[in-house]
């Protein structure tokens, strides 16, 4: 297996070779559904008003990688996403930049160049995305292209086929190369979590990212149903949080994929706030993977500014 | 830093009015004992004035619930009856707020408890008995199995509205009139009940509600013209009413204390298990007779579990009950909470090791921070006695053998709590286990379907399910 990046002994041995990561990722609790599910329905009941809600909102946005994955994509409609990107509400310039425009890696430089200067990250897919079915060679090539272009972060997929047969090593070896090949930019590893179907599954995923160095595990690709839901968010904070007891390092999670309003967006803050920590509710540490999320946020944020709804034509539909 | 703006529910929903009266032959009536003050337990003040029963009242309202069964709901047909049951159930869930409010205001449970749990499985008890009225026939319990009579009931201050549906619904779909005496500090939420009683046009007298201190529990309990009695409360009363009754004809059931362990296995999913253990012993501010207050957890898991045992109980939020994002409310009374306070005084001075939650406590009311005890061991008073609190008692266990003789050791055995990823020892562990209610991966779940009771000083006699019926019927 490839070396990996320092890690503490305890878990530098969980990477030695194949068969103990095996046993490593095979070793860590299981999950309870029914549990887990009881859990994340429970956090959902919160009731966030007022400044909280504002401020929920404002983060929310910030957090947001405002993304087009279509394969009518144009250099067009990728600088009409940058512009909504750096300003979200062109009537309100108070309303916070989003995190990132994620975009296919040969739209890349247009994003790059709109957003230049701006902050806002330029978050290309790569490896063969949605379905990782490549070679590494090629997954690899992608990634370096991405980069190149001016990607300053890289969501991979990880090779679904091989975690299901249980080909851990596979799996982490590729997240390693993907993540030398990302140079400086940060790697965000895309689960595909609609893929592998159970909580278990879920964890171990979650923990094999990890160990292999990604900055970022993400639910989905937004390509398979169920994408992001909250209870497999519940898990993968968890993984970042127990991650964190170990090593003391603080690693992001992004869920992708069907959120779509404020009230969905809230309900996972809530979960990052109270599961994986308040040290987890920035851009830095997690991110929401969406396209229509935006603008029902901008909706939100008018009605508690303005205290009535206006509607979606007061907001733009790039 | 992200805070929670205050979300309160509004009290205006419970309705409160200043004076409440019993309830006797389908009448809300003034009754002729000393008149009680109810007090909101989350800021002390009073809430209203509720008159209670004096012994004669206990008479008349025992002679009414004679009348109405002698006469109307002993003759009528199970298929009748569960039309007034149906339509208590649907009452209660177009009242749902407003009792839900009024449990937290009186009891002093959060909001989202009352609303969540309370409410809408005091309406599912209804539902269920319901329609059990016109299937008695079929309950295994013989052909044709009679009703006992004239029901007398007594319940606790933990689940004012819950308790009081776990014990009508049952008593009148058998066919049983009832007599029902609710805890001194929490009379309100059965009164507003007796009023749904009312809407729904049950006949005089099927169902009288006498609230009352102890003397009238006792005065009910000891009428000569009740038939069963169904108490739920202190093991200390409840031995009080089974020697009260020894040598007579009445039929008993007991729901008393408990002391529950939560077994926790090194292959139990851990961070589902700290899940079910701040619910076992968090939920209701552990007022639960059933809570998983004693926490054995294996040698070899047990750092790490407390560690996230600790992170997760330092999330729950401790405050006003009616706000619906608080977690963990107000202990029912100052005198709960002065024996909360010992008990803990106690486990410190027995030398187990005190931990608890940061969490800021308002000013006013009675209010305890959830705490957890490690290093505690068998012979201490926090491992043996009921605190009913938020209040844990951590012990360890190395092999299976030494959990179930751990988890045994109890003159209690109401529920008992199995965390493990493998199927085979929780069926090993359920029948080994003396508790009346074994959970496996989960804790306090309650559903009217399922017979919940318990063994030894923890009561006899089921509530709930096919079993329930029993207690309600002559058999």
């Amino acid at each position: 297996m490839a070396a990996p990046t320092t890690l503490p002994s305890a878990l530098a041995d969980a990477v030695r070779d194949e068969s103990s990561l095996r046993r490593f990722l095979h070793g860590l609790p299981g999950v309870d559904q029914v549990g887990v599910e009881q859990r994340a329905a429970g956090l959902g009941t919160r009731s966030i008003k007022k400044a909280s809600k504002m401020q929920a909102i404002d983060t929310a946005i910030s957090m947001v990688d405002l993304t087009t994955l279509e394969g009518a994509d144009t250099p067009g409609k990728v600088r009409s996403l940058a512009a909504k990107a750096r300003r979200p509400d062109p009537e309100r310039p108070d309303v916070p930049k989003v995190a990132a425009v994620c975009v296919y890696p040969d739209m890349v430089k247009t994003a790059a160049d709109e957003l230049k200067g701006t902050g806002i990250n330029v978050a290309s897919v790569a490896t063969a995305f949605p379905s990782g079915r490549s070679t590494l060679e090629i997954k690899l090539a992608d990634t370096r292209f991405a980069v190149e272009q001016g990607a300053t972060e890289v969501d991979m997929v990880i090779d679904r086929g091989a975690f299901l047969s249980g080909r851990y090593g596979l799996v982490f070896d590729e997240i390693v190369r993907v993540k030398e090949a990302c140079g400086d930019a940060h790697l965000k590893v895309i689960l595909e979590t609609g893929e592998l179907v159970t909580y278990d599954n879920v964890r171990r995923a979650s923990w094999l990212a990890l160990l292999a160095g990604g900055d970022f595990i993400k639910t989905s690709t937004g390509k398979v149903q169920p994408a992001a839901t909250l209870p497999v968010t519940h898990v993968m904070l968890q993984a970042v949080r127990d991650w964190h007891t170990q090593t003391g390092e603080l690693r992001g999670v992004k869920p992708a994929g069907g959120i779509r309003t404020t009230k969905d967006a809230i309900k996972y803050l809530v979960a990052v706030h109270e599961v994986a920590g308040p040290e987890w509710l920035n851009n830095h540490l997690f991110r929401f993977g969406a396209s229509t999320l935006l603008n029902d946020l901008l909706m939100q944020r008018r009605t508690q500014t303005d205290g009535h709804y206006s509607g979606p034509d007061y907001v733009t539909v790039d | 830093m992200w805070e929670y703006a205050p979300a309160p529910e509004s009290r205006d929903i419970a309705n409160l009015k200043p004076n409440y009266r019993m309830f006797v032959d389908g009448q809300f009536v003034e009754g002729t004992g000393e008149p009680l003050k109810t007090v909101n337990p989350a800021t002390e003040e009073v809430l209203a004035e509720v008159s209670t029963a004096s012994k004669e009242d206990v008479d008349k309202a025992v002679k009414a619930a004679r009348r109405a069964y002698d006469r109307t709901w002993s003759k009528m047909p199970g298929s009748e009856r569960a039309k007034y049951i149906y339509r208590i159930a649907r009452l209660i869930q177009e009242r749902s707020r407003e009792l839900a409010v009024l449990e937290s205001l009186d009891n002093g449970k959060p909001i989202k408890e009352s609303r969540d749990v309370d409410v809408p499985t005091a309406a599912a008890h209804f539902f269920y008995h319901a329609g059990w009225a016109d299937k008695l026939s079929y309950a295994g319990y013989g052909p044709d199995p009679k009703p006992l009579g004239v029901a007398g009931q007594v319940i606790p201050w933990n689940f004012p509205l819950l308790m009081a549906a776990w014990k009508i619904a049952p008593a009148l779909a058998c066919g049983n009139t009832v007599v029902l005496k609710p805890a001194e500090t929490t009379p309100l939420s059965a009164l507003v009940l007796a009023e749904i009683i009312q809407q729904a046009d049950l006949p005089p007298g099927v169902v009288n509600i006498i609230p009352g201190a102890g003397d009238i529990g006792a005065t009910l309990v000891e009428h000569p013209d009740v038939n069963k009695v169904a108490f739920t409360g202190s093991t200390e009363v409840g031995k009080i009413i089974q020697r009260q009754l020894a040598g007579t004809s009445k039929k008993l059931t007991l729901e008393l204390g408990g002391k529950a362990a939560n077994v926790v296995f090194d292959d139990a999913p851990l961070d589902q298990a700290v899940e079910g253990i701040v619910n076992g012993i968090f939920f209701n501010q552990g007022h639960v007779c059933c809570a998983g207050s004693r926490l054995l957890v294996q040698e070899s898991v047990a750092d790490e579990l407390l560690e996230k045992l600790r992170v997760r109980v330092s999330t729950l939020r401790v405050g006003d009950p009616l706000d619906k994002n608080t977690d963990v409310g107000a202990i029912n009374s100052r005198e709960q909470l002065t024996k909360i306070q010992e008990l803990v005084e106690s486990g410190e001075g027995e030398g187990a090791s005190r931990w608890t939650s940061a969490c800021p406590l308002p000013d006013k009311g009675f209010f305890f921070a959830p705490t957890v005890f490690s290093n505690v061991s068998q012979a201490m008073r926090i491992a043996r006695e009921e605190i009913f609190g938020p209040v844990l008692s951590v012990l360890t266990f190395r092999t299976p053998d030494e959990a179930v003789a751990k988890a045994n050791n109890t003159p209690y055995g109401l529920s008992a709590g199995v965390w493990t990823e493998k199927g085979s020892r929780i069926l090993w562990m359920a029948q080994r286990m003396r508790a009346g209610v074994v959970w496996s991966n989960t804790f306090n779940r309650f559903d009217p379907t399922a017979p919940f009771g318990g063994y030894q000083e923890s009561g006899f006699g089921r509530e709930g399910g096919r079993t329930g019926l029993e207690a309600y019927l002559d058999v």
